[in-house]
């Protein structure tokens, strides 16, 4: 057995590791920025009553969800440069990891939207109300609670998937690990600690979302 | 396709009833829920529907709200036709628009309140008035807090619905009708939800706005006592029609029809 | 450019059938492995031994807090150096079984504890011993419970096959790479494998699911 952990080694390697942290941190806001505004609008197209567009985009969302986020990865950097259109491996990582989410979150959207009880809708027709009134003033209010314990997760989730653009070379967390394990021919120590960074940031967040969620109900009155 | 031509345009004269149902139907697939109804309600009219469940009842007030659509006849609120819109000399189904226009008269309550729970009492009065009326906050606050007098629940005004009981949300919900100034209102099992003991508290404010108000009224409800004492005009209906209809006293002492009478009878014996 | 995508399928075809292949194997041993270990983990949470509610919880936490990718590269690199070497193949189905294992755990869980108290009683009414009141009673209505969000877990899986091409396994992932990096056909090369996973997710994987609900549901005798 050659297991011998490096201190030395290891606070030598962990400033750089850090550095990539912020970068991984950059790469999952900004893919969920992108998710969340998607997602509605993916959430939304699904109830218009256009059919071909509420298929299309029933579809889109179900071959989004069953094909490896990774193989999307390559497809959109890829693909790209064969047509004469060359995106930056930042610009098509967050392409490929929002349209991902994306999907993922039009679900949940959709749940939050269903789960608002027929009788919300019919005492905005009772009053008058327009369908965008309706939504924006009655229902999205009441369907944003049970979306946020999804939303949260997807959060989550996006983060954790961030090591997937390293294959790219988006030069986020893992692909400085990478590079490190390459340099040194020690992988011990980057790859666990990139595995405790992963831990110290997504065991918290798990609690803060539901504080956060806990948060929004009171704020909207209710429990 | 039904011939449209025999509608009118509109509906005038001396007499012009409030709210008209003419020739509507409303079927789901092979199942007819009502067949060729013919009902006028009069300005200030108080009417009570009854009827056993599957009767067809409470269509009528989801019609009248355009909650359903209808599969023929055209429905008139105050002359003017509500399910239809006139263009080129006859009725077509009615838009968006449309519906907007002619449903501003009508105001209605559920069985389920369906208050807004993010929204507190004074907060769901004000809503309809301050985004679909345009008034002002001022306005509609003075108008709101007057409502929530009316009925009651001025010291709950900043309450959001989870803090209520089932009564005090019906109260605050006739509120929440009222302040959209309707001049026609709907009450749909609006006690059917409540415990009974809360039960008077809202068939209260019901007889007071009977007696103070000049509104026009359709009801659906199972508290037969109450819609005895307080309506003008009892309706029964039975598979999707009106078996009778009558004054309260002679509907409900001297039924014409058997089957009024089983479902009067049976009702008696469940009390 | 020049090449209709019929000559491209003609000449790669048979490296993508054997990459699916692989892909397939990777998929039904990396199952086998995540339903045994859900098993294990999602009762141990729920043991009486805090020893063994430790041990479940903390390979839970560890699983779902860090990155299947992450997993995978330090079961592969980093498990040598402790002396268990494992060959490719076997890491890269191990580290797809041992991650979904541990959202399965949550899953199986959530089911046993959402069969109905009355359950529970009836079988203790009964002098059933501690294991048989898992096994007769309570199991198999908690399966019945966990099977839908189980059929998501799956597709999930299948989906993480795919990044054990980035330690070499010739997948259907991989050899799209291969295709890819020696034809520059990136919209065949990559489009394919999208093709072919969405295929195995849409009208393999999810209707074989399905039918397993309908079989299970018809034999509890609520069909």
């Amino acid at each position: 057995m050659n297991f011998n952990w490096r201190w030395d080694f290891t606070f030598e390697i962990l400033p750089r590791l850090l550095w990539a942290t912020l970068n991984t941190l950059m790469a999952a806001g900004v893919g969920y920025a992108i998710a969340v505004v998607l997602g509605l609008v993916l959430a939304l197209a699904q109830r218009t009553e256009f059919r071909p567009l509420t298929l299309l985009a029933r579809e889109f969302v179900e071959f989004i969800r069953s094909t490896p986020l990774v193989l999307q990865i390559f497809f959109v950097f890829y693909v790209g440069p064969q047509f004469g259109i060359r995106l930056s491996p930042w610009v098509s990582g967050m392409v490929a990891i929002g349209l991902h989410y994306s999907a993922y979150l039009s679900e949940v959207y959709r749940g939050g939207l269903e789960s608002v009880p027929k009788g919300q809708w019919e005492a905005c027709t009772a009053l008058n109300m327009t369908s965008r009134q309706t939504y924006f003033r009655v229902i999205i209010p009441q369907a944003l609670p049970p979306s946020l314990a999804g939303m949260g997760n997807y959060l989550v989730g996006i983060l954790k998937d961030t090591p997937m653009l390293s294959v790219i070379g988006v030069a986020e967390l893992m692909h400085t690990a990478n590079a490190i394990g390459s340099e040194s021919y020690r992988f011990l120590e980057p790859y666990t600690l990139v595995g405790i960074i992963f831990l110290a940031i997504s065991l918290p967040a798990a609690g803060l979302i539901r504080l956060f969620e806990i948060w929004v109900r009171r704020k909207l009155g209710m429990r | 396709m039904e011939d449209m031509s025999e509608y009118p345009l509109e509906l005038s004269g001396d007499n012009v009833p409030m709210v008209r149902f003419m020739n509507v139907t409303k079927s789901y697939g092979a199942l007819v829920v009502l067949d060729k109804l013919d009902l006028e309600i009069a300005a200030g009219e108080m009417v009570t529907v009854i009827g056993p469940s599957g009767s067809g009842k409470t269509t009528v007030l989801r019609m009248l709200m355009t909650l359903e659509t209808i599969n023929g006849g055209v429905i008139y609120v105050d002359g003017q036709p509500l399910t239809h819109m006139p263009k080129g000399g006859v009725l077509v189904p009615a838009d968006a628009r449309h519906l907007r226009k002619i449903r501003a008269s009508i105001g209605m309550c559920f069985q389920h309140f369906n208050l807004f729970p993010h929204m507190t009492a004074l907060q769901n009065c004000m809503e309809g008035p301050v985004q679909v009326l345009g008034l002002s906050k001022q306005v509609a606050r003075e108008r709101s807090e007057e409502l929530l007098d009316l009925v009651g629940m001025i010291d709950k005004k900043d309450q959001h619905p989870s803090r209520l009981s089932g009564g005090q949300q019906q109260r605050v919900a006739i509120a929440r009708a009222l302040a959209m100034r309707p001049k026609v209102m709907l009450f749909d099992e609006v006690t059917s939800a409540l415990d009974p003991e809360v039960i008077g508290e809202v068939t209260n404010v019901i007889r007071k706005l009977v007696s103070e108000h000049n509104l026009t009224m359709l009801m659906v409800t199972h508290q037969m006592g109450f819609a005895r004492d307080i309506s003008d005009r009892i309706c029964f209906f039975f598979g999707g029609r009106i078996e009778e209809q009558g004054p309260p006293d002679a509907l409900f002492e001297n039924p014409q029809r058997d089957r009024t009478r089983q479902f009067l009878s049976a009702v008696k014996e469940a009390v | 450019m020049q090449v209709s995508y019929w000559e491209f399928l003609q000449t790669y075809g048979a490296r993508f059938l054997d990459g699916t292949a692989v892909t397939g194997i990777q998929f039904l041993f990396a199952s086998a492995v995540a339903i045994v270990v859900a098993l294990i983990a999602g009762l141990g949470k729920l043991s009486s031994n805090p020893l063994i509610r430790g041990i479940a919880i903390t390979y839970i936490e560890i699983f779902r807090g860090t990155s299947l990718l992450v997993q995978l590269y330090w079961i592969f690199f980093v498990l040598p150096l402790f002396g268990i070497t494992l060959p490719k193949f076997a890491a890269g189905f191990l580290s797809v079984g041992m991650n979904v294992g541990a959202y399965g755990a949550e899953l199986v869980r959530g089911a046993i504890q959402s069969v109905p108290k009355g359950q529970w009683e009836a079988a203790l009414a009964l002098n059933m011993s501690p294991a048989q009141r898992m096994r007769r009673v309570i199991l198999p209505q908690a399966f019945l419970l966990m099977l839908p969000p189980w059929g998501n877990l799956i597709i999930e899986l299948l989906k993480g096959t795919a990044l054990v091409s980035l330690i070499s396994v010739a997948d259907l992932m991989f050899q799209s790479k291969q295709i890819n990096a020696s034809t520059y056909l990136s919209a065949q090369s990559f489009g394919t494998a999208l093709i072919v996973y969405y295929i195995l997710a849409r009208f393999l994987v999810t209707p074989f699911m399905r039918w397993l609900e309908r079989v299970m549901a018809r034999r509890l005798g609520r069909g």
